[in-house]
């Protein structure tokens, strides 16, 4: 009965609008096509709808830009993905703010006036030319220099000792297996799921057993994916039920995670959390951050890296993460010589 | 057709109509409705991503159990999101926007007396409505309406134990698309063939009005790439009920493991795509058409390149067919295929490129009657190059991967197809509303419905663009999960208010549509001194369009403002009907 309520209400703010232009429409003598002063009045519109757009341009750009992510990507390959973005986003920026003015500022400036005639112009084979080989040749240059940049960070086989981590997603949880003293990762099928074997894994692989699963460590409430800095990490990434999508946004990093296959994704991380927090970029977003909780009055908190799940998974898609620890390699190398492996697990 | 003993009763005349005018507003008004649900449920959407967890009388009156207390369950907010995109998407700017304007102009514009198959075109228009009937009864099941995204990705859509939308909604979800697909090709068919046939005496292909040569590629798009589309749904079908294993395998849920093995998730995103992609050229496409045709005729000017524009069309439809990779970058398809993807991808920038070049080349030196439809035109061009740049980030497949996926893709296609095609189809309502109803729409209305319209889009979006590069994925019921998107929830207030006034300034073209058909003033027969064949017509719709022959047409449709060699207007008025013979000492273009 309310949602009628509502319904009715806009029924009747729709007859409130014809009323009201009833009422101007009385004293106006309607010309069909635009009159003088309509075009007069609606062309300053249009420079000032130009105005908005800049406005909001400038205004998001510097007083929007606090919200971002921090300018210093955390891995190395990441620094490629951020020139390239960079580069890209320069050459938006101009040819917006170019296009936009000629659109407008044409638009203001020919506003019909009458009696003016307008000028037959319908082609000119030199402008056709210049404005199909210009965009041509910037977007050559953009696609050489995107590819390459793909392909330098999509590809880990030239990698020297690169850890290798399976990634497995759920809903609505990341788990996590580091591949343990081989460096190889046992095989695992949905289909070996049972008891506390949660990820699947095929115990009887001899590359199993000395796999090391993620667990909560002691004094800590959640889990934490530590990795090594200046280290290659490859993520092995499974599915347990339904399409997730592994997306680690610091790392400049994402990859889907499909159940029935494996996926691949890798970078080798170039700062650590510590050094994170100390950046100017991280710490002006977690002050402001910091404000807002404040005033709301709940717990500061620090920054982390984190694994967001960017691909619908259901009900709690909006809620699942990992955090991830970047240590120094020593720091990273003790940590995971005092977690347990599957055999340990076992035995005990 | 030759029925002039055929008494035309109230059911066929206006509801099982053969006619092509009576289908195209059937089309319109069914979309019209079809939009006002569709941006509804966006406005409560928009309230739980603003101000998330409070409680709104409005959410508990429309959502029910669904939004118990005001505040909307996690998901119903993926069940808004995902029937609000299939509803825009395919009901209101696939099928509202060429089933209108495609029905009503390619008739009038080529000069044929209706469409090839006038029966196929009624039996287009009543699938397209029973698909709408079942699509919006799926709103009121229990398990609630489909939930799993537009793209109905498996194993989410496929499985009821993922999610709740998941069974009777997604049966109903991929039902109502298989009857809509259907209609779809009955309409495109219908197009191609009327086009290729019905062509009026000189009417020759190089002749044609922008809007006749967008309808007709796009409709050839739609043919090519929507029964792959119905080949998926199909396939998902047979995964849901029939136990087969084309898009599933290796699946534990529920405590237990499914029986499938073999299947693929990334063959049902490629088939999607397939069809996902060209579809944003099947939307965008005639509201380029549209637009080009109101430009010309507002700006007094002829259409700048219209050869160019032509051949930039075709590219684009080409090319539309070779991108749908550029959405899967990182669902784990072979690396070397990004590449390629990315190649095809930047690619169509540059017909976009040339088509906005030539659209401000076209106002150039005018003499611009601002009119609603003209405004509209202008704001398309200006959303067109807002949220098509971004596109050279989102088809990169380096750079897409750290945005793939956020609200930055959001804000992208909202610019790019969403608003653009939007105005470009409120241009054509205000442009071609004398020739449907026979009356004027106000216009103080129209302005003050543009102006509000273009701010509050321009609102919701641009700023979403930051929300985006923040790293915050879309479909997220609320972000106060991660204390890193804590400092978004002012952006969101903004963005929602805006969309909030952009929504209700909707009411004001409501208001404006339904009155004038009523109480509008009477039209005159060419109101904005056009070119094209529709203005030759009475403004009273009869049977056939022309009541003695078809008019035969000697020249394009862009002589506008055309100077004989004494620097005079042409017959003293600044356009020139495509049915006047070339003069004499005059140079066809």
């Amino acid at each position: 009965m309310k949602a009628l309520f509502y319904i009715i209400i806009f029924v009747v703010l729709i007859v409130a609008c014809w009323q009201f232009v009833k009422l101007l429409g009385l004293t106006k003598v309607d010309n069909q096509t635009a009159t003088e002063k309509e075009n007069n009045i609606n062309g300053w519109l249009l420079l000032g709808l130009m105005g908005f757009i800049y406005g909001l341009m400038i205004y998001t750009l510097f007083k929007g830009s606090v919200v971002l992510l921090p300018q210093l990507s955390a891995s190395q390959e990441g620094e490629h993905v951020d020139i390239l973005f960079k580069i890209t986003m320069g050459l938006i920026l101009v040819v917006q703010f170019v296009m936009q003015f000629i659109l407008f500022t044409f638009s203001f400036k020919f506003r019909g006036v009458n009696n003016r005639k307008a000028f037959f112009f319908a082609d000119s084979h030199k402008l056709e030319t210049i404005w199909t080989v210009i965009p041509t040749l910037v977007l050559s240059g953009l696609i050489i220099y995107g590819i390459w940049t793909w392909n330098h960070v999509m590809d880990s086989s030239g990698a020297e000792d690169p850890l290798f981590i399976e990634l497995y997603g759920k809903q609505f949880q990341w788990d996590a297996r580091y591949a343990g003293a081989d460096n190889q990762l046992g095989s695992a099928n949905v289909r070996f799921i049972e008891g506390s074997n949660t990820m699947g894994v095929d115990m009887t692989d001899k590359n199993a057993l000395d796999d090391i699963p993620l667990v909560v460590n002691e004094g800590k409430f959640v889990k934490e994916l530590h990795i090594p800095k200046g280290r290659k990490v490859i993520f092995k990434i499974r599915s347990q039920d339904v399409l997730h999508s592994v997306y680690m946004p610091h790392f400049r990093s994402q990859m889907n995670a499909v159940p029935g296959m494996v996926t691949e994704i890798s970078f080798t991380p170039s700062v650590t959390t510590a050094e994170m927090r100390e950046n100017k970029d991280t710490k002006a977003k977690f002050d402001a951050i910091n404000k807002l909780r404040e005033e709301k009055g709940e717990e500061p908190v620090e920054f982390d890296y984190l694994i967001l799940c960017n691909k619908i998974c259901g009900s709690s898609h909006y809620n699942m993460q990992l955090k991830i620890v970047v240590d120094e390699e020593a720091d990273f190398n003790k940590w995971l010589a005092s977690q347990k492996t599957f055999a340990q697990l076992i035995t005990k | 057709m030759s029925d002039h003993h055929h008494k035309e009763t109230f059911v066929t005349k206006y509801i099982f109509s053969q006619d092509h005018k009576m289908i195209a507003k059937q089309y319109l008004i069914t979309g019209i409705i079809m939009g006002c649900i569709g941006v509804f449920m966006s406005m409560l959407f928009r309230l739980q991503l603003a101000y998330p967890e409070q409680s709104f009388s409005i959410i508990e009156a429309f959502l029910g159990r669904a939004g118990e207390g005001g505040v909307m369950t996690p998901d119903m907010y993926l069940s808004l999101v995902t029937i609000h995109g299939t509803i825009m998407v395919f009901f209101v700017l696939t099928a509202a926007l060429s089933g209108t304007f495609s029905n009503l102009l390619i008739p009038f514009q080529i000069g044929a007396r209706d469409m090839a198959s006038p029966f196929l075109n009624m039996l287009s228009y009543w699938l397209f409505f029973l698909a709408s009937v079942i699509m919006i009864a799926s709103l009121f099941i229990e398990t609630g309406p489909a939930n799993a995204g537009w793209t109905i990705y498996p194993p989410l859509s496929a499985l009821p134990q993922a999610i709740s939308g998941s069974g009777l909604g997604m049966t109903l979800w991929l039902i109502s698309m298989a009857i809509f697909i259907a209609s779809s090709l009955m309409g495109s068919l219908n197009y191609i063939v009327t086009v290729l046939n019905m062509r009026t005496i000189g009417m020759k292909m190089t002749r044609l009005p922008l809007t006749i040569w967008s309808f007709f590629v796009t409709a050839i798009i739609g043919v090519v790439s929507f029964p792959v589309l119905f080949a998926a749904a199909l396939l998902l079908i047979m995964d849901r009920s029939f136990g087969t294993s084309f898009f599933l395998s290796d699946i534990y849920i529920a405590g237990e493991v499914l029986h499938y093995k073999g299947g693929s998730p990334v063959l049902f995103e490629h088939l999607f795509w397939f069809l996902g992609h060209p579809e944003v050229y099947i939307v965008i496409l005639p509201a380029m058409g549209i637009v080009s045709e109101v430009m010309a005729t507002n700006s007094r000017k002829p259409i700048f390149g219209y050869r160019a524009m032509i051949i930039s069309i075709i590219a684009i439809a080409f090319l539309s067919t070779i991108v749908w990779g550029h959405h899967m970058f990182v669902t784990g398809m072979n690396p070397f295929l990004g590449s390629v993807f990315t190649f095809t991808t930047l690619l169509i920038a540059i017909p976009s490129a040339v088509k906005a070049f030539n659209w401000t080349t076209t106002i150039w030196k005018g003499n611009l009657q601002m009119n609603p439809a003209m405004l509209y035109s202008i704001g398309f061009v200006s959303t067109f190059i807002t949220g098509g740049l971004t596109g050279l980030i989102l088809g990169d497949s380096a750079i897409d991967i750290n945005v793939h996926d956020t609200y930055f893709v959001v804000a992208h296609f909202h610019l790019v197809m969403g608003v653009s095609a939007i105005f470009g189809m409120f241009a054509g309502i205000y442009h071609w509303f004398p020739k449907m109803y026979g009356k004027m729409m106000n216009k103080d209305l129209g302005y003050l419905h543009f102006w509000i319209t273009a701010i509050a889009a321009y609102g919701v979006f641009f700023p979403m663009h930051f929300v985006g590069l923040a790293g915050l994925p879309r479909r997220y019921y609320n972000n106060t999960a991660f204390p890193i998107f804590d400092d978004l929830l002012h952006i969101n207030k903004v963005m929602t208010v805006f969309a909030i006034i952009g929504g209700l300034a909707q009411l004001i073209f409501l208001a404006n549509f339904f009155f004038s058909i009523y109480k509008g003033k009477k039209a005159p027969k060419n109101p904005w001194h056009s070119n094209t064949l529709e203005w030759t017509t009475e403004v009273e719709h009869i049977h056939g369009n022309w009541a003695g022959e078809l008019p035969t047409v000697y020249r394009w449709a862009y002589d506008y403002s055309k100077l004989d060699s004494n620097g005079e207007l042409w017959g003293g008025q600044d356009y020139t009907v495509q049915t006047v013979p070339i003069r004499e000492g005059e140079e066809e273009f």
